[in-house]
């Protein structure tokens, strides 16, 4: 063997500026933290902050100027009777879209991780992964088609000999309307619709967590089918459904384009933020009901970080 | 080993601290030149930490590591003539068996013809001609092994540091790799670092063996001065098994409470009554259990309440009758076989 | 998991239905592309005529602009999400450091919390600011969200790859961007296209995000809006809407594609 060189020598800036990152850690931490944490940290937290400043102005009755002055003005404004029935709505309406997104994606999430063919589980993988990726507003106008008046349930219904039921449903008061895409309803499809694919793969993926010998022990121990999903299934899986509801909720709270498409023309959080801060000029009553939801998702996302949702995300 | 030999890699009172665990706990021990020197104890000894310092995955934290005379502090791992056979191996998932090989190769500017010619000798060297196109995933336990060290010897590092490399193959596999990495090592004449934690890999493959245990050197030595004279007993239990008696006992037997170990194997058994012999010591005790075991046979034997096990080979077809347990017997070793303990 | 025993039928039924519900109202869209009908949604489709895919093509110059803005802001935000996310993503892996776990957190709250939310916090902020709406902040807005895609999905393939890799790179002598370069690189490309690709096809088709952030300019999405406020050729925005979900969907394929071993993708954070 030849007589070895105790370092292997090298040169060049390149080398030099590997050395330096290698002998400070920070620094290579640094340089690879910074900018992600720059454009998040100040850019987007900064902005939210500067959000949440703006409601603590408030808009001046006579001249329509806003007042660049601390005040508590414009929350005093944002607890009066009008303003809390659109919230009201919108939690009522988040807490449905949640519930019915649930019912619709354990049975598929459960069929994905218990029952289905590998083959089967990734066609139904893409299936899901797709509506959740994409087309937002087509998925939305689809449904504008399908609810109209005149449109593909009617027809339906009629075939079927079912107007009546229709008809029934949309005499509901509140809930009804003159049309499906112009009531509560056809919002509350539309939402559910939109939403669900966000709710089945946290499911899957809490399901997936579920070790198999548990469910065997469980039948070991004589546990009837049902008895083990009750025992130990469905409790094990709350943490998924959980992380589920997070985006179900959060993301039914703060949309102003469903219901501006498909629904009477009662207000949701979102259109008054967005009519406040664009026709009525009102930014800081903007502001004050984006508070809303950050608030409720902020006290969720404590909640659910106990229950260990985060895993199932 | 003789005091004229160069030393690869130096210790000179090396400590590392992970958090309140001394990993290395004052360090100073020498690896010469050409030595296939092996770090044996138990998981958490402190072995591995030793090898991560030589590669310069860590730095200690008081004392200096020397690679042939060289303080080797704050040099980066990539700056240091010490090559790594990783315990899982770690070969690059997207690159060929070639492509592993030559990496090193690569990354120091070899002209590719070169590189070509020697990796082809190194995947020769173990045995693995014609498997260069293949991805590691192609490749069986024992393939990947040999890739791993293949990879690490085309650079004809001055030390070449190996971490548990045969810890994932089983028992057969294990035994033929422990033959052919001893020879492969005699052949190619690089400085071999094994560490392992299992005791008969230690004891037939290396030069010297240093015990670790909680951050500590307990001995270091060649095989047959670590298995036949223990220093400590944590030595004497780990390498092998080994009868130790302290207390009481040691007193009886030898006037002194100073413990000693005892291999299982240098003991032997008389009918009671026969004349122990002048380099002997003798104690009666009782026969509690015999395990036929093919080759030879293992008694429990207790004496004054202490178990002893002595191992006898079945030199003649006897087998093991029932009607000695219970029966007492003479329990004698010659006085030579004996380690004092400190 | 799947097991030997039997599916009850109401399971493989809710299945089937629950698909089926994801699915259909897509096929609507396709089916009102070619419909003669242009003034109501009247159903069943009195007359069929592909006449209108001609008519977007040539007929409608507002659609061009649309389209080529939000190709151009997807691929900047992209490539932005793609630096950002897997710096991040590679701190996170590589580093024990205080508030690590804050950063999943921070990463995923721009999707987590409603469009609105981050449109109007940064449209007050640019106004704060001075900045005049432009391409460049609808690019910042698209970005914001788009980080978390890249970032999940290469943490997933970092956490996937063996550590020691790069100890075994330097080990042979590859100092840090060598490493970079040969090894780190190499094994996480595959989840960079991945992330990009959806982080693509989620800029692409964003639309609330944009009605804040963007100033006079129009892309598809803010165009079909338009449409669907003040419909002036229904057929035609069924058109643009089947060429929407045709130009996300091949992304969104070749991602799930690319780590159809691994899961990555797992919807994990968006």
């Amino acid at each position: 063997m030849q007589t070895a060189a105790i370092t292997r020598e090298s040169h060049g800036v390149a080398h030099a500026i590997a050395n330096a990152l290698y002998r400070n850690p920070r620094l290579l931490l640094a340089l690879l933290l910074g900018p992600p944490l720059i454009w998040l940290g100040i850019v987007y937290l900064g902005s939210l902050f500067a959000l949440l400043a703006q409601s603590f102005f408030h808009l001046d009755d006579f001249s329509g100027v806003v007042i660049h002055e601390f005040s508590l003005k414009t929350y005093a404004h944002l607890f009066t009777g009008a303003n809390m029935a659109i919230v009201l709505r919108t939690v009522a309406m988040a807490a449905a879209v949640t519930f019915a997104c649930i019912a619709i994606a354990y049975p598929i999430a459960y069929y994905m991780v218990r029952h289905a063919s590998s083959k089967m589980k990734a066609l139904l993988f893409l299936g899901v992964m797709l509506p959740l990726w994409s087309s937002y507003l087509v998925r939305v106008y689809a449904w504008k088609l399908i609810l109209a008046k005149e449109g593909v349930i009617t027809w339906f219904a009629e075939r079927l000999h079912l107007t009546w039921l229709l008809d029934g449903l949309l005499a509901i008061p509140t809930i009804g309307g003159p049309s499906l895409s112009t009531s509560y309803i056809g919002t509350f499809i539309v939402f559910v619709y939109i939403w669900v694919p966000y709710m089945i793969l946290p499911i899957v993926a809490a399901l997936e967590r579920v070790p198999k010998s548990l469910i065997e022990a469980s039948a070991d121990l004589g546990s009837r089918p049902r008895d083990t999903f009750r025992n130990v299934i469905l409790p094990l899986s709350v943490p998924g459904m959980v992380a589920g509801s997070i985006f179900t909720f959060s993301l039914t709270l703060g949309d102003y384009i469903i219901p501006n498409i498909v629904g009477n023309s009662r207000p949701f959080i979102g259109m008054a933020v967005l009519a406040q801060q664009g026709t009525a000029g009102n930014i800081p009553l903007a502001a004050a009901f984006t508070m809303w939801p950050i608030v409720i998702m902020g006290v969720y996302l404590i909640v659910a970080k106990r229950k260990g949702a985060f895993e199932a995300l | 080993m003789s005091e004229t030999r160069s030393i690869a890699v130096k210790f000179e009172n090396v400590s590392r601290v992970f958090g309140a665990t001394r990993a290395a706990d004052n360090l100073a021990f020498e690896v010469y030149d050409g030595e296939f020197f092996s770090m044996l104890g138990p998981s958490g000894s402190g072995k591995t930490t030793c090898l991560r310092l030589i590669a310069g995955f860590e730095q200690p934290d008081i004392g200096h590591i020397l690679v042939h005379g060289k303080n080797v502090e704050g040099v980066p791992p990539y700056e240091r003539d010490v090559n790594t056979v990783f315990q899982d191996y770690a070969l690059f998932p997207h690159m060929t068996v070639a492509g592993n090989v030559e990496y090193g190769l690569m990354i120091r500017k070899v002209p590719q013809q070169e590189r070509r010619r020697r990796a082809g000798e190194a995947l020769e060297m173990v045995k693995l001609s014609g498997m260069g196109e293949r991805k590691p995933s192609q490749l069986s336990g024992g393939q990947r092994q040999r890739v791993a060290l293949a990879r690490a010897l085309v650079n004809r590092p001055a030390v070449l540091l190996l971490d548990e490399p045969l810890g994932a193959l089983d028992l057969k596999l294990r035994e033929a790799m422990q033959v052919e990495l001893k020879s492969l090592q005699r052949q190619v004449g690089i400085t071999f670092i094994y560490v392992t934690h299992d005791q008969t890999e230690a004891l037939s493959m290396s030069d010297r063996i240093a015990v670790f245990n909680h951050g500590r050197i307990e001995q270091i030595g060649t095989p047959a001065e670590i298995y036949e004279h223990p220093a400590t007993a944590f030595v004497a239990g780990f390498v092998g098994v080994s009868n130790v008696v302290s207390g009481a006992l040691a007193q009886r037997l030898t006037s002194s409470s100073q413990a000693f170990s005892i291999r299982p194997e240098k003991i032997s058994l008389f009918d009671l009554g026969t004349p122990v012999p002048a380099d002997m010591l003798g104690i009666e005790g009782q026969i509690e259990s015999a395990t036929y075991l093919g080759a030879n046979t293992r008694f429990v034997v207790t004496v004054e309440g202490k178990q002893i096990a002595v191992i006898k080979q079945n030199a003649s077809n006897v087998g093991t009758p029932d009607t000695i347990l219970g029966k007492s017997v003479l329990v004698a070793w010659n006085l030579t076989s004996m380690q004092k303990l400190s | 998991m799947s097991s030997g025993k039997s599916t009850p039928w109401a399971l493989r039924l809710a299945t089937f239905a629950g698909m089926l519900f994801l699915h259909l109202p897509l096929l609507f869209i396709l089916l009102y592309a070619f419909s003669a009908e242009d003034k109501s949604f009247v159903f069943p489709i009195p007359e069929f005529t592909a006449k209108w895919f001609s008519v977007a093509w040539n007929d409608r110059p507002d659609i061009w602009p649309a389209l080529a803005l939000s190709v151009k802001v997807a691929l900047i935000a992209t490539l932005i999400a793609l630096v950002l996310g897997s710096l991040a993503a590679a701190a996170v892996w590589r580093s024990k450091f205080f508030g690590r776990d804050s950063i999943s957190l921070l990463l995923i709250l721009p999707i987590a919390l409603p469009g609105i939310i981050t449109g109007i916090a940064l449209r007050s902020a640019f106004n704060l600011a001075e900045i005049s709406f432009s391409f460049w902040t609808i690019v910042v807005g698209h970005a914001t969200f788009c980080v978390v895609v890249v970032y999940n999905n290469v943490l997933a393939r970092f956490r996937r790859t063996a550590g020691n890799l790069i100890e075994a790179s330097m080990d042979l002598g590859a100092n840090g961007l060598q490493t970079l370069r040969h090894i780190v690189l190499p094994n996480i490309a595959t989840a960079l296209l991945a992330g990009g690709m959806l982080a693509f096809a989620l800029s692409f088709d964003e639309v609330v995000v944009t009605t804040f952030t963007a100033g006079q300019q129009e892309t598809l999405p803010i165009w079909m809006l338009g449409e669907l406020m003040r419909p002036r050729q229904r057929p035609v925005t069924n058109v643009v809407a089947v060429f929407v979900i045709a130009i996300t969907f091949i992304p969104i394929m070749l991602a799930f594609w690319l780590t159809r071993d691994t899961q990555d993708v797992a919807g994990s954070g968006k």
